[in-house]
């Protein structure tokens, strides 16, 4: 029998882009432009669909790096202010688990004449993740995720 | 303990050490470099709490310690790390001109 966990985090996260908030606001609203950034690699993609708007969907699934474990993310988009700010919940599938289910709000803020960007992620995360073959992979995963943001940093 | 993965090689040798436990000649195999350095990364590892180490007889063994950090933990930071990297990618996005048409 699974045990059951659930644990709750809230993070945010702030960047500054060149680009009026307008530019900023496109590249997450247009299909073509969010896929140029927001996912993983085209050869490991499996599908992308998104209907912009409020109510409609979002999906995206994509094999884990290097192996043949179905990444599958939901959202489901709640509020959309063009150039200001959208609302969607997510869903993160692991192959059949469950791992998380969280609310994530996109701010754009004018700074000059570029935006400021924040994300705040309020997150589920839940007992999808809690055993040995996931517990491996997150630990691979975390770990060549901090290897790449180190060398780029 | 992220001071302690700021290096390649100690990042090989905890991904290694992810697939079970190895001897100290096991993890030094794949990494080209003396004996003396492998033992210092290792003492690193050691020191952050992420590795542990044990010598029966004349074998040192090796093994992740995985409640260094809880998974949940990991998987928040991964969450984390994930909106970072993405966000990074967005950035070099709006580097490029703009395209032709959508201005």
């Amino acid at each position: 029998m699974t045990e059951r966990n659930t644990v709750h985090a809230v993070f945010t996260i702030e960047r500054t882009y060149a680009a009026a908030p307008a530019r900023v606001f496109a590249a997450w609203a247009d299909k073509e432009a969010k896929s140029r950034w927001f996912g993983s690699d085209k050869s490991a993609e499996r599908l992308r669909e998104m209907d912009f708007r409020v109510g409609g969907r979002e999906r995206l699934n994509g094999l884990w790096h290097g192996d043949d474990v179905l990444v599958r993310f939901e959202a489901h988009y709640f509020d959309i202010v063009p150039n200001e700010r959208i609302v969607y919940a997510y869903d993160m599938y692991l192959g059949d688990r469950h791992i998380s289910v969280s609310l994530a709000t996109v701010e754009f803020k004018s700074a000059g004449t570029g935006t400021r960007l924040v994300v705040t992620e309020q997150g589920a995360f839940l007992d999808g993740y809690d055993d040995a073959g996931s517990r491996e992979q997150g630990t691979g995963w975390l770990l060549e995720k901090l290897g790449d943001s180190l060398e780029a940093a | 303990m992220f001071q302690a993965l700021a290096d390649p090689t100690r990042r090989a040798m905890v991904e290694r050490l992810g697939h079970g436990p190895a001897s100290v000649s096991e993890l030094a195999r794949p990494l080209a470099m003396s004996m003396p350095a492998v033992l210092q990364h290792l003492q690193m590892l050691e020191a952050s709490g992420l590795v542990r180490s044990e010598k029966t007889g004349r074998v040192r063994t090796c093994r992740i310690e995985p409640e260094a950090l809880s998974l949940a933990e990991q998987w928040i930071n991964a969450r984390r790390i994930e909106w970072q990297r993405r966000l990074d990618r967005l950035g070099d996005y709006l580097d490029q001109p703009e395209p032709q048409g959508k201005s």
